[in-house]
Order: structure tokens, then sequence, then C-alpha cells
């Protein structure tokens, strides 16, 4: 039960867990903008020389498909448990 | 040419029909030892033709051993043994033996060499794999194995269709790459039968229906062998035919799409064998050398990750009777070990660095960026998106975090599986990291030698950035992910409704027409009749007897009239609403013309 005491141990420390997770954020987006440390000679189209490019691509793309998927489901895809049950 | 050469598949099935004869003392042992003796067969097959078999005019070809069949064959094997392992604790020998016999006509339809021996293996697949989903033994079970059935049935007939016309076309027996450049009939019955099998939309909705409904092992094995099955078929008799291109794009985020609106964990992870089998079509369309590979090791490394998240939920599944999201939460603290396991196959399925759909996955998307597909390279990318969404995000939050929405019942239940479940997991999840963090081992084993690198510093860096971003994402929108007791309708909602319409059909209208003309001729012919009957006692009380009788009489008459026409036969009352409706469509058609 070591593992359910460690992710207490986590839980417990919501607000430093998170500080350190917008850190690692921050960091790698520098990290990724500095071309000593990451070579996108082999990138495939321009865009991807932006700094940040997947980092935007990854927010607005996940932030997109949600809405996106929730509008096509109000549209009136979602259906009650028993629908096919009447 | 040798008759000693021993089929791994035939392992399995002799395996599967001694089995009754085991003494249950040996019933563990031997569940293990078979399909360990079939993944060792594997291991030491030697490349070759081997099993051909001359049969009236044709020559079957059971063993034809290559690069491209052994890589399937290999994980196929392996898959066999963790997938029994993991079902060890399921009593009786039927389920194991439905298993046994689907995982063995699997390795048939990987190591056949022409369509008469695919075609056997293929129906032998949708035959025994419905046993799994029906052995759940829900109302809902039952219903959902008979539409697998008739669907799987369909795709085998177009399959068949397409076989006899390819061959009856002067087309060759053996089973190899088409020539879809001069497309036939022939062909595309063939294709049709082989994108039925991969879920490719719109023949996919058998998979999610099917799937969220098996039994938890049996899941397990349905999530690796049909869909794996059809993308070696495809690899085979369709590498380079551009059109798979846009139908695995779109596979890839149509099961995305589904998978934020889907309640059920089990029938999440279904949605998202579509979504990564349709990298798989897509690079397959794709069809070059890296291409090819890619979808090799995504297929490799699929069958893995997605067998272990089936075990994680389905672990769930068997020791708290819950897969919906909106009955469970906040299980870590009962489940440790199985949300970590699980979290290991999101890890993996969503290509983070170290873990095994890194290794492969990149191959595909860097082969459409390769071949200037740029449009194919960025949604495969969104897709990625959509893949640490659900099955890295969503799935272990709300089932192992968020809101405790266990019933009592539910939370008292949860504990960690069996020692066999977790056993045949930590083995799995070991697999998955081995595989992303040692990509040679993958590479190796792969149809063409290349020189491919996966952990250059840019697609880390770029891999990293997608993801956790994604993460973020996850957490501004996690009320709109919230769970709901909902379902979503699919593509089935057709076949459904028409079993449904049917019926209908066949009983309501008809009932509905007799009850109809009874209550026409009750208010056009019994309201009247006392209305004139209450009319007639006025007259009698106030006018001359003689007159008044007369009338009563001829009342009386033509309520007795209307009354046997009332009690008439179904027919009758429906020719006289035909009539009287004929009656009025003619008045209405005289009084517009003019």
């Amino acid at each position: 039960m070591k593992l359910v005491q460690f992710i207490d141990f986590l839980i417990q420390r919501k607000r430093t867990v998170l500080r350190l997770c917008y850190a690692v954020l921050a960091l790698l987006v520098i990290w990724d903008a500095i071309p000593f440390f990451v070579n996108k000679e082999h990138a495939h189209t321009d865009f991807e020389t932006i700094p940040g490019f997947w980092a935007v691509f990854g927010l607005v793309g996940c932030m997109f498909l949600i809405l996106i998927s929730k509008a096509f489901g109000h549209t009136g895809v979602m259906k009650g448990e028993d629908y096919y049950n009447e | 040419m040798s008759d000693l050469w021993i089929h791994p598949g035939m392992i399995l099935l002799v395996g599967a029909a001694l089995m009754p004869l085991v003494p249950s003392v040996l019933k563990k042992p031997y569940l293990l030892l078979i399909p360990a003796l079939t993944f060792l067969r594997v291991c030491f097959l030697q490349q070759g033709t081997f099993g051909v078999i001359d049969y009236g005019q044709w020559q079957l070809t059971f063993g034809r051993v290559d690069a491209l069949a052994t890589v399937f064959g290999f994980v196929m094997a392996l898959m066999s043994f963790l997938g029994t392992l993991y079902n060890l604790q399921t009593k009786g020998n039927s389920q194991h033996i439905a298993t046994w016999v689907y995982a063995g006509s699997a390795l048939g339809a990987v190591f056949a060499g022409d369509f008469a021996t695919l075609f056997l293996f293929w129906e032998l697949m949708a035959f025994s794999s419905v046993f799994l989903i029906w052995m759940r033994g829900r109302k809902e079970s039952m219903g959902s194995g008979y539409r697998y059935l008739l669907v799987h049935v369909a795709g085998g007939v177009l399959l068949l269709l397409g076989i006899i016309l390819h061959c009856s076309n002067g087309g060759s027996w053996e089973f190899s790459l088409l020539n879809f450049h001069q497309p036939t009939l022939a062909m595309y019955l063939i294709l049709a039968g082989f994108l039925l099998n991969a879920a490719v939309p719109p023949l996919h909705a058998w998979l999610p229906d099917a799937y969220g409904e098996a039994t938890v092992g049996g899941s397990v094995f349905l999530c690796a062998f049909t869909t794996k099955t059809a993308v070696y078929a495809l690899i085979r008799g369709f590498a380079g035919y551009e059109i798979l291109i846009p139908l695995g794009v779109i596979m890839a985020l149509y099961g995305v799409v589904y998978a934020v609106l889907e309640n059920d964990s089990r029938r999440l992870l279904a949605y998202h064998i579509i979504s990564q089998v349709g990298y798989m079509v897509a690079g397959v369309g794709i069809g070059t050398e890296l291409a090819i590979n890619g979808v090799c090791a995504h297929a490799f490394a699929h069958i893995l990750y997605k067998g272990l998240l089936f075990m994680g939920c389905g672990a769930v599944l068997h020791m708290t009777g819950q897969s919906k999201f909106a009955e469970l939460g906040g299980l870590y603290k009962k489940m440790p070990w199985t949300f970590l396991f699980t979290l290991i196959g999101g890890l993996s399925i969503s290509a983070f660095p170290l873990f095994s759909g890194f290794v492969s996955k990149s191959m595909i998307v860097a082969a459409g960026f390769e071949e200037h597909k740029l449009w194919v390279g960025y949604l495969l990318m969104l897709a990625s998106v959509g893949t640490f969404l659900h099955t890295g995000l969503k799935v272990p939050y709300f089932i192992w975090f968020g809101k405790n929405r266990c019933q009592a019942e539910t939370w008292q239940r949860a504990k960690e599986p069996p020692w066999n479940m977790i056993a045949a997991m930590s083995v799995t999840s070991a697999l998955c990291i081995f595989i992303g963090s040692w990509s040679p081992w993958l590479y190796s084993k792969l149809p063409y030698a290349m020189e491919y690198h996966p952990y250059t510093s840019y697609h880390v860096s770029e891999t990293l950035l997608l993801l956790l971003f994604t993460a973020v994402g996850f957490f501004i929108l996690l009320k709109k992910l919230e769970p709901h007791p909902l379902v979503s309708l699919d593509i089935d909602w057709f076949y459904r409704k028409f079993g449904k319409v049917f019926l209908w059909v066949a009983r309501k209208p008809i009932q509905a027409t007799d009850t109809l003309v009874g209550e026409v001729y009750r208010v056009l012919g019994m309201s009247p009749l006392l209305m004139s009957s209450r009319l007639a006692s006025l007259f009698d009380n106030h006018i001359i007897d003689g007159a008044i009788d007369q009338l009563a009489v001829t009342v009386g008459g033509i309520g007795r009239r209307l009354r046997t026409v009332q009690r008439g036969v179904l027919q009758e009352n429906l020719l006289l609403a035909l009539g009287i409706s004929g009656v009025i469509v003619l008045i209405l058609v005289l009084i517009f013309r003019q």
C-alpha cells in the first residue's frame, strides 16, 4: 500500500506539485526554443520552427476536440441510456 | 513440403479441443502451457513455405512464413499467453476454448498463403469470437453478439464474393498484392471485407458495440486479433493504395470524437482502437518502406498496450461490477496498482517518450510528412492529442481520481484483482516500457531493414510539448468532460432501429388501422345514431305517433346496418376505409381543379 501513501503525499501537496508542473512546462518551452538543445533542421514544415508551436497545437487542439465533440454530441447524438431498450 | 511442420495456430486449436479431457488439478498449468508452446513455436519458425496441401483443384498454403507474417504472428502468440494468464481465474472450459480457437484462427489467417485458407480462418475467427460476447450473459450481450455475428457474416460474404470473382476472372489464388491501379469489382469486394474487420467508418459500429459488452477476459482477446488481422491483410493486399490514407485519417479522428462523449470506459477504449487502427490504415495507404515498418511496429505495440488498457478497465469491472465513469471515481485508494498499470497503457498509447507508442506511431507520422502529405501529418498529430486526452487522462482521472461517484456496494467490492490479473498486467506493462526504451528490439523484427532514430531531441521535445499542453487543456475544460449516464448514437443506429421498425411495421400499423377504423365507425356511426335516436324520442314526445314510429324504425335500421359494418373483419373495414378516403380524395381533387 505504499503506492497509495505516495499518491496521498502528492495530493496533500497539490499546490507545490502544480507549481512544479508549471515550472516544467515553462522550462520545456524555453528548452525547445534554444537551437543548441533542440535541432529543428529536420522539422517537416516552417511552422514548426516557431517557438512553442507544438505547445499551442496541443493546447488549442485539445480544447478544440472537446468543444467540437461536445457540440456534435448535443446535436442529438447523445441519448439516455435506455434509448435502445424502450 | 514437410509433413512435420507444426502450425503455431494448430497448437492452440488442438489444445482447445483437448481441454475438456484435462483433469481439473492440471487445468491451470495446462492453460499456461499451451499458449507458451504456441509462442515458442512462433519464435523458432523458419522462413519459407510450409503446410501446402493439394485439395482438388486448389492448393492450400497454411504456412507462408515471411518477415511480415512473423512479426504479426509473434505478437499475437505473445498476446495469447498474456490474455490466457489474465483470464486464468475464469472457471469452466467454454471461455478458454473460445479464446484459443479465436487466437488460433487469427494465427491461421496470418500465416495463410492463399485466399481459400485466409477465408477459412477469417470466418472461424468471427464464429469463435462471438461466444466471448455472449458469455457475458447479460440480456444486452445477447443482442450485441447477434449484431456482431450478422455484421461479420455480411463482411465474410463480401470477402467470399470478391475472392470468387477475383479467381474466376483469372486472378491468382495466392494471397498477394492486388492490382489496385486497375480496380475491379472483385477487388473492391475484397477490400470491403478487409475494411469491415478493420472497423473503418461507416463499417465500424460493431466494434464498440461488441467490445464494450464482451466478458472481461474476452475483450482483452478481442481487442488484439480481429482488427490487427485486417491490418495485416491490408498490408498484404493493398499496400500503397492511396484511398486508404484519407480513410485512415478519418478513422483516427472519428474514434477521438466519440471517445469524448463516451461514458463507458471499455467502449471508450474500443473507440480508441478505431482511432489507432486509423494510423495503421493510413500507413498502409502511404505504403513506403518506412510507413509499412511503422504499421507493423504500431500494430505490435498496439496489441500490447491496448491489451493492457482492457486488462486495467476489465479488472475494475471484474472487481466492482462497474465500467461506467458515472458510477466510478476515487478508486486509487482501493486499486492503486491497477491504476499504475492502466496509466502505463495510457502513456504507451499516447506515445510518451520511453513508452512503446513513441517508437512506433512516430514512424507513420514521419512517413506522412516525408511523402509531403502535410495534412496527414498534422491531422494525425491532432489525433495524438485526442488519444492522450482520453486514454492517458480521462480514463485514469475519472476511474481512480475525480469525484467519488461509487455506490456503497461498488466501493465495498473494490480491491486489487487476483494475482494472475496483476501478473498479466505487470508483464505487459514491462513489455510496453521495454519496447519504448529499447527500440532496436522491435525494429529488428520489422519487414524492412532501415535506419530510424525515434529519440532525436526534436522529436522528444515536440512530443512532450504536445502532450503536456494537452494535459493543460484537459484540466481547463475538466467540467465539460464530467461523465453523464448517456449513450451516443453511432452508425449501428440504422440497423438497430431498422430491426425495430421492421417489427413495428409488422405489428403496429395493422393493429392501429383496426383500432382506427373501429374508432371512425364509433364516431361516425354510433354518435349520430344516438343523436338521431334522441331526436327521434323528441319527435316521439311532441309529434303524432304514426309518423314518428316510422322514423324510429328507419333510424333503427340505419343503426343496425352501421353496427354490422363495425363488427366486420379487418379486410372489410380496410376496404371501406379505402373507399371512403378514395371518395374524399376525389371530392378534394374536383374542388381544387376549379
